[in-house]
């Protein structure tokens, strides 16, 4: 992929204090604005990130969740005419600063979409393929152990341990989906964001890859968009809820589902939106 | 929004139901008080064989608040609605068995000479009723304000309770002749306080469910 420039920057506008979930902030992000062209997508974003917890984003279709998700690993710089505004801290560093690695950051912030996708290669090679071309490893034993470690953390190995010279294409929607996910953690990112991950697998991939994302929190900050409210009380500890390109709320997912602070929060997890 | 249409429809009328229930047992309450007042064994054999009914509808709330709870997995202020009336619907119940109680001392005391005054039994039970309507009324309108003074009010029927309990324990001792028929009245004074007190978990199930607050056990209102 190639190393995209750093959008250009509109004035930093002054915001309130980014709500806090507690512990350390792994992700810190002020005052975000983000512009499609001359449409305006986030208004004034201020949030924190807390070190490996689960974050969950939720809100209506078009609210900026997932533009939202993308800025925080500049996924959004490969989309012509995009304008980003504020700052996005990832440990203290401002990941839109001049002269930032995105490629770096990007393996940092590592991302799981929606639609599962394999690379036409075999599940070997697909978890293999950052390590390969970041040059983590030169030893193929050491790649071998890495790719058999993601495998592991994905809840996949025992699955696949018999086969890993198959077309990751032959695996099922649920296991492919958690072939991407020992991709991306194969080159052990800090943060890992999940774009509706389990949007297009049934309930039984569902759980899998709910209770990995249980599971990678021990060691990982986890970012998931959800359109599922009930996914999203399931699998994070803190909830955003985003409407019209702007955050209502960040609150404690027990909280949001019982007692939200906002009522229109209150209105968008209880079905009587619009 | 189809969907959102009925679940609004399964949560009014699992208020209706509840309401029913309460106006149940507020109705059991109120007959087997009669009964005792007026000495009217009829009146406490209807009470008694209305219990079924009332523990019917007991259940049937059960079931609709899982139903509700497993189909529609309501959040925020409908989770808390469904929650609360799970949790009232029992206490409701509770409420007729000891009005079902009551009603059984009636005829057992409605058997024997009439006590010369029911000293102040009779005014436990309209501040209970009192308490009860009103606890009811609050939970429709989602009103913790009141739901809160009502949980103040219950002391008044401990007090009364007390009162009557050393009273009741005096004409033992002073006039044996009545002390069956004092204990009973004793044990009627007894459901009525106990009813003051579901009366207080119906009133903090409101405040749980209008401000999502938890005030079962605290001191502070």
């Amino acid at each position: 992929m190639p190393v995209q420039t750093a959008a250009p920057r509109i004035e930093v506008k002054a915001s309130a204090p980014p709500p806090t979930a507690g512990g350390k902030a792994k992700v810190a992000v002020r005052g975000l604005d983000f512009f499609y062209g001359r449409v305006q997508a986030l208004h004034g974003i201020s949030l924190e990130i807390p070190e490996r917890i689960v974050m969950a984003f939720i809100g209506p279709s078009g609210c900026g969740k997932s533009t939202f998700l993308r800025t925080l690993n500049r996924m959004n710089d490969v989309i012509p005419g995009t304008r980003v505004g504020g700052q996005v801290l990832i440990d203290d560093h401002d990941i839109y600063a001049p002269g930032t690695d995105v490629v770096e950051l990007r393996r940092r912030v590592g991302m799981v979409f929606q639609k599962s996708n394999p690379f036409p290669k075999s599940i070997f090679d697909n978890v293999a393929y950052g390590l390969r071309i970041n040059k983590v490893t030169s030893s193929s034993s050491e790649l071998a152990g890495r790719v058999e470690e993601a495998l592991k953390d994905a809840a996949l190995w025992n699955e696949v341990k018999d086969r890993l010279k198959t077309s990751a294409l032959s695996l099922s929607g649920g296991q492919q989906q958690r072939l991407c996910i020992a991709r991306a953690l194969a080159i052990r990112p800090e943060v890992l964001l999940m774009d509706e991950p389990a949007s297009a697998l049934d309930p039984i991939a569902t759980s899998k890859i709910e209770e990995l994302i249980f599971d990678l929190k021990k060691q990982y900050t986890i970012v998931i968009v959800t359109h599922n409210m009930q996914q999203a009380a399931r699998v994070s500890d803190t909830t955003a809820f985003f409407l019209l390109g702007k955050l209502i709320e960040v609150n404690a997912t027990e909280k949001m589902f019982t007692a939200p602070n906002e009522k229109l929060t209150e209105d968008y997890i209880t079905g009587r939106f619009g | 929004m189809d969907t959102h249409r009925h679940l609004d429809d399964e949560l009014s009328s699992l208020r209706d139901r509840v309401l029913l229930l309460g106006g149940e047992a507020e109705q059991a309450l109120d007959r087997a008080m009669y009964s005792l007042s007026e000495r009217d064994s009829e009146v406490a054999r209807q009470v008694l064989d209305h219990d079924d009914q009332i523990d019917h509808l007991e259940v049937e709330i059960d079931r609709q608040c899982i139903d509700i709870i497993a189909l529609r997995q309501p959040a925020a202020r409908d989770l808390r609605f469904v929650i609360s009336v799970a949790k009232m619907a029992p206490v409701l119940e509770r409420i007729a068995d000891h009005a079902c109680n009551i009603a059984r001392a009636a005829i057992d005391l409605n058997n024997e000479p009439e006590l010369k005054s029911l000293l102040d039994v009779s005014r436990m039970s309209e501040h209970a009723l009192k308490m009860l309507r009103a606890a009811l009324d609050s939970f429709t309108s989602s009103d913790a304000i009141t739901a809160r003074e009502i949980i103040k009010s219950d002391s008044e029927i401990n007090d009364l309770y007390n009162h009557t309990f050393h009273r009741l324990i005096e004409l033992m001792v002073t006039e044996p002749a009545t002390a069956t028929r004092d204990a009973r009245l004793l044990f009627v004074a007894k459901h009525l306080e106990r009813i003051g007190d579901y009366v207080t978990d119906i009133c903090e199930l409101t405040v749980y469910m209008a401000e999502a607050a938890f005030i079962k056990h605290s001191i502070k209102l």
